[in-house]
């Protein structure tokens, strides 16, 4: 019961996502539907969650795509259930607050709906089992970020943030699915469960070093690390709301969470050492320092949060497991403390009109409460002692000591460095809005927030206090679960305590608050530094002029490719399969081994026939009636070919299609120039001859090499089963209806969508009905007596021998295409022979409800088989006695092979009906 | 015949080609029908070919190879709606433009004598 519950709950904010959306049309409040779905899943969670506090892992596993090792497999353990609450907490929150924050104008109900996706698929990647179901859910967060940030997609600023996000976090994704595939290959399955215990196997494997390269590529774009961070600061053009969810609390954590799902498989070695420690090492100082000298406050905020993901990295890169722990409690602590500001800097926003701590001043003379909320929030983040963000500070601390030298001296400086800056950034943060002097031109009169806007940041505030005061009783139960998991090894003993007396961390910690303070003060120094110093170039930059280089080489390359002519285009595709064809035949050629067949008179004159038609094709084409016969003449030499070459149903069918296609043809040609003039320049056209010559001589020349290389048939398996498993001993037509059934209902789907789309393309035209042909000569008017006379006792002879070819087809050359062409041909000479009226005056021409009943009945026939407990399109046989007939064989693909059959009639018919429906003739005749 | 079958696909391939690079809609249609005849000998030569045989396993054997030959049967008639449809895209441009050149590119190098 719990494996269906964690189902719902992580597939529920997609099932519902639209709901917002749907009821803010009856005017009821999208927010509140969103917090419903929120809530729900919230409810579902915590039902499961039991299971989980009670030591046990949740694992629920569907297949989906099972043959590439693709399962819908969902596990909740303490890890995943420590991010879900995160997701799924501090999403209510932002849900309520966004209520607030977004404004009448705004379409508050799309806005809903994709912060849904957005919560499923964060849910998705936290709880996924498998590998590749985590990157489905990793590149749908990704898209809904896309979304978010761009969601006032009037502002050019919002656009470009959300184009730049999603270019990093999908090169990421795509990084990571390549990491996450040869992982696969490794351990031999993408499940976590196996992945988890092969964690020996992967670091052994000598591509070790390529998957932690890849999936740390993966993670550091995500979570936004050094060199690609660059994307976050420019998100904040995202709502705040967006900023507190996904930019601080939960999308940038899933890098991190990635991290520490796959600690026990990547993390023990020098690489993951010096890689992610390193990495962590740069973005915590880099970024903090460049805070600094924000005075956007979000982008303060946004700097500062790669600040503290890089800390966490850092500390997962110690590789210690005590450092894990403080990972796993800065994690949550950062989260809280970093939504909790970000929905401060939203509200200040709000109601002031500006952001820009240069203009900001003295605010907390208007709005005291919210003052001193973001006070406590920002004393948290500095790691001001008796609040959450201080003790997992001082975890970090301490484990900085737990190397070897020269780190141990060089990790602590900086790490007291990184704290020294994030007070500094912090008291910025505080006094510049809160203290000073009455701000001067603010866009609005400043006053507190609506009072349930500020709710959400009461409760993050005061959850940030009773973690300060009494971490054990508040997290410890859910950090010892989290950790549990993460490392999967039983736990060091650790104390959370928000005192441990006066020890080196605490020094620590004293340095940075002292520190940090004078520096804020001393900043004036700081900043005429930092200007003389800075450097223009930024990953942004340099992403687009990328882009811009790669969009204009692909712009150069199209111009010169398609400058408004088919044969350019043509050209350059016959030039690349020349070129590749000639690398294939390369030095040697095939040798022969094959017994050659015999060539009769019958061949030779056949040859003869196709030579003399092709090139009469090639010399008449510009007098087009006269070319359709030559064109006509080498189909019969075709279907006589495939006659001589044991293939009897191809002689049948090509034959019929040879005859309804001339016949389309002329029907067509009615209404077309009856010549093609010349057009092509000398050179143009020897330039087409040889190309065309070196196409022939290639394919000619592969033909005749595959022909005479040794090969095994490729159809043992077919003629073997046709009879015990299909029921037929015509293996081509047991082929088509049974065992690649599903290619033939895709076949004929196909030629549906042709009879549908002529249809629209002749829909609303009206051709002008030419009393005279081209040539100005009077068209022959009158009937064939003959035809009429002759053509009535044809029908039924017709349907006759299509029922007869329709039912041996499992058995004998015949089967419901070729079947449907004769009955097709016949109804059409009925046409011709009597007119359009005449015909569909005894028959309605219904003919694509007939085609579509046609491919009804074929995957009708195809789910009938699902009823029965087989796969779809699984075929049936068995035998029973008519009287007079005797035995007589039923086969459920006979009924595959009726439908085929009415698809084909109805194509045929309704494509020559709609074409011959314009005709003057054909209603005059 | 080994012979014979691949003279007569390089030569359908080749007629094709040249007429499917014309600037007008119906050469190009009749080089597509001239390719797919090729195209579907040059699937059938790919399986097990035989003389004077067929793919019915209540006779005696050798057999043919079954499965290009269905794979053929389809491409045929799919070749049929895939003609008609190139067919009545001719029609609609001919109705709308009066004329069924594919190819707006100017030939420089066609004086007027070049035109009928």
């Amino acid at each position: 019961m719990p494996r269906v519950l964690l189902a719902i709950a992580v597939l529920l904010p997609f099932l519902l996502a639209l709901l917002p959306a749907l009821l803010e049309r009856l005017r009821f409040p999208p927010a509140a539907a969103a917090g419903l779905v929120a809530a729900g899943t919230a409810a579902l969670l915590a039902i499961v969650a039991q299971r989980v506090v009670a030591g046990e892992t949740v694992l629920v596993a569907l297949p989906w795509a099972p043959t590439i090792g693709l399962d819908f497999a969902l596990r909740l353990d303490g890890l995943s259930l420590l991010f879900a609450g995160l997701i799924v907490g501090i999403g209510l929150l932002v849900i309520l607050y966004a209520h607030y924050y977004l404004s009448d104008e705004d379409r508050s109900g799309r806005f809903f709906a994709y912060l849904l996706l957005f919560m499923g698929a964060m849910l998705g990647v936290v709880t996924a089992d498998n590998l590749l179901l985590l990157l489905v859910f990793w590149e749908l967060t990704s898209l809904s970020s896309f979304l978010l940030i761009g969601f006032w997609r009037g502002a050019e600023e919002a656009r470009q943030g959300a184009r730049l996000a999603l270019l990093v976090t999908g090169a990421g994704g795509l990084a990571l699915l390549a990491g996450v595939l040869l992982i696969g290959d490794i351990v031999g399955s993408y499940s976590l469960v196996q992945v988890l215990a092969a964690g020996d196997l992967v670091r052994a494997d000598p591509r070790y070093p390529l998957v932690l390269a890849l999936v740390l590529l993966g993670a550091f774009t995500k979570s936004a690390q050094f060199p690609f961070h660059f994307w976050l600061p420019h998100a904040m053009a995202a709502p705040t709301p967006v900023s507190a969810y996904l930019h601080s609390a939960t999308m940038v954590k899933a890098g991190i969470f990635l991290l520490m799902r796959l600690w026990p498989v990547l993390a023990g070695t020098p690489e993951w050492f010096w890689a992610v420690g390193g990495v962590g090492l740069v973005t915590m100082l880099f970024a903090a320092y460049v805070a600094l000298f924000k005075h956007d406050l979000k982008g303060l905020l946004a700097y500062s949060t790669i600040s503290q993901l890089g800390l966490i990295t850092l500390l997962l890169g110690l590789g210690t497991p005590l450092a894990e722990i403080a990972a796993v409690f800065h994690v949550m602590n950062h989260a809280v403390f970093k939504a909790s500001l970000f929905m401060s800097a939203g509200i200040i926003d709000h109601e002031t009109g500006t952001r820009d701590m240069r203009r900001l001043s003295g605010l907390a003379r208007h709005m005291p409460t919210t003052a001193a909320l973001a006070i406590v929030a920002a004393a948290a983040m500095a790691g001001v002692p008796l609040l959450n963000g201080f003790i997992s500070k001082e975890m970090f601390f301490a484990e900085t000591f737990a190397l070897s030298p020269p780190w141990s001296w060089l990790m602590p400086f900086a790490a007291t460095l990184g704290g020294l800056f994030s007070v500094a950034y912090s008291a910025r943060f505080v006094h510049d809005v809160f203290f000073g002097g009455e701000a001067q031109n603010l866009p609005r009169r400043p006053h507190e927030p609506p009072r349930l806007m500020r709710v959400p940041v009461e409760i993050l505030v005061v959850i940030c206090l009773l973690v300060g005061l009494a971490p054990g009783l508040i997290v410890e139960p859910a950090l010892r679960l989290a950790a549990t998991a993460l490392l999967q090894q039983p736990l060091p003993p650790f104390s959370l305590t928000p005192w441990h007396g006066f020890n080196l961390p605490f020094g620590m910690s004293l340095i940075a608050l002292a520190g940090g303070a004078s520096l804020y003060f001393a900043r004036r120094y700081l900043w005429e530094l930092h200007e003389e110093s800075s450097v223009a170039v930024s990953g942004r930059h340099i992403t687009e002029a990328l882009l811009r280089q790669a969009s204009s080489a692909s712009a150069a390359l199209h111009d010169a490719l398609q400058r408004g002519g088919l044969r350019l285009s043509l050209l350059a595709l016959l030039f690349v399969v020349l070129a590749a064809g000639a690398i294939g035949f390369g030095p040697g050629g095939p040798v022969a081994t094959r017994a050659p067949i015999v060539a009769d008179v019958g061949g030779w004159l056949n040859l003869v026939v196709v030579l003399a038609a092709a090139a009469a094709t090639v010399l008449m084409h510009r007098e087009r009636v006269l070319a359709i016969i030559p064109v006509g003449v080498i189909g019969l030499a075709v279907s006589l070919a495939f006659v001589k070459l044991s293939a009897p149903d191809l002689a049948l069918t090509q034959l019929l299609v040879e005859v309804i296609t001339v016949l389309l043809l002329l029907l067509a040609l009615y209404f077309l120039p009856q010549h093609s003039p010349r057009e092509s320049s000398n050179p143009r056209r020897l330039l087409d001859a040889i190309v065309a010559v070196a196409a022939g001589a290639g394919s000619g020349t592969l033909a005749w090499a595959m022909l005479r290389a040794p090969g095994e048939t490729l159809s043992g398996f077919y003629i073997e089963q046709a009879k015990p498993g299909g029921g037929g001993y015509n293996v081509v037509n047991v082929i088509l209806v049974d065992f690649r059934a599903l290619d033939t209902l895709g076949e004929i789907t196909v030629l549906g969508i042709a009879a549908v789309a002529i249809a629209a393309i002749l829909d609303g035209i009206e051709l002008p009905a030419r009393k005279l042909d081209w040539d100005g000569r009077p068209w022959a008017n009158g009937q064939s007596l003959l035809l009429e006379v002759l053509s009535r006792p044809l029908l039924p002879l017709a349907l006759l021998v299509s029922v007869y070819l329709l039912l041996r087809g499992h058995n004998l050359p015949g089967g419901g295409f070729i079947a449907g062409l004769v009955t097709g041909t016949a109804i059409l000479i009925q046409y011709l022979a009597h007119g359009n009226a005449w015909v569909e005056a005894r028959l309605p021409p219904h003919y694509t409800s007939v085609a579509a009943a046609g491919i009804a009945i074929a995957a009708l026939t195809g789910l009938a088989a699902l009823l029965f407990g087989a796969p779809f399109l699984t075929s049936t046989f068995g035998y029973v006695t008519w009287p007079i007939v005797g035995k007589f064989e039923l086969a459920s693909a006979m009924v595959f092979d009726l439908g085929v059959y009415l698809a084909v009639i109805g194509v045929v018919l309704s494509i020559l009906a709609t074409i011959g429906r314009q005709h003057g003739f054909v209603e005059e005749g | 015949m080994e012979l014979l079958l691949a003279i007569s696909i390089g030569a359908l391939v080749a007629a094709g080609v040249y007429l499917a690079l014309r600037p007008r809609l119906f050469s190009i249609l009749l080089g597509i029908t001239l390719v797919s005849y090729a195209v579907n000998l040059f699937l059938l030569a790919s399986g097990a070919v035989l003389a004077d045989a067929a793919p019915l396993t209540d006779r005696p054997g050798p057999w043919p190879d079954p499965l290009p030959q269905a794979l053929v049967l389809t491409a045929i008639v799919i070749s049929f709606g895939m003609t008609a449809l190139l067919i009545v895209l001719a029609l609609r441009a001919v109705n709308e433009r009066g004329h069924d050149r594919v190819d707006d590119e100017p030939d420089k190098g066609a004086g007027e004598g070049a035109h009928e």
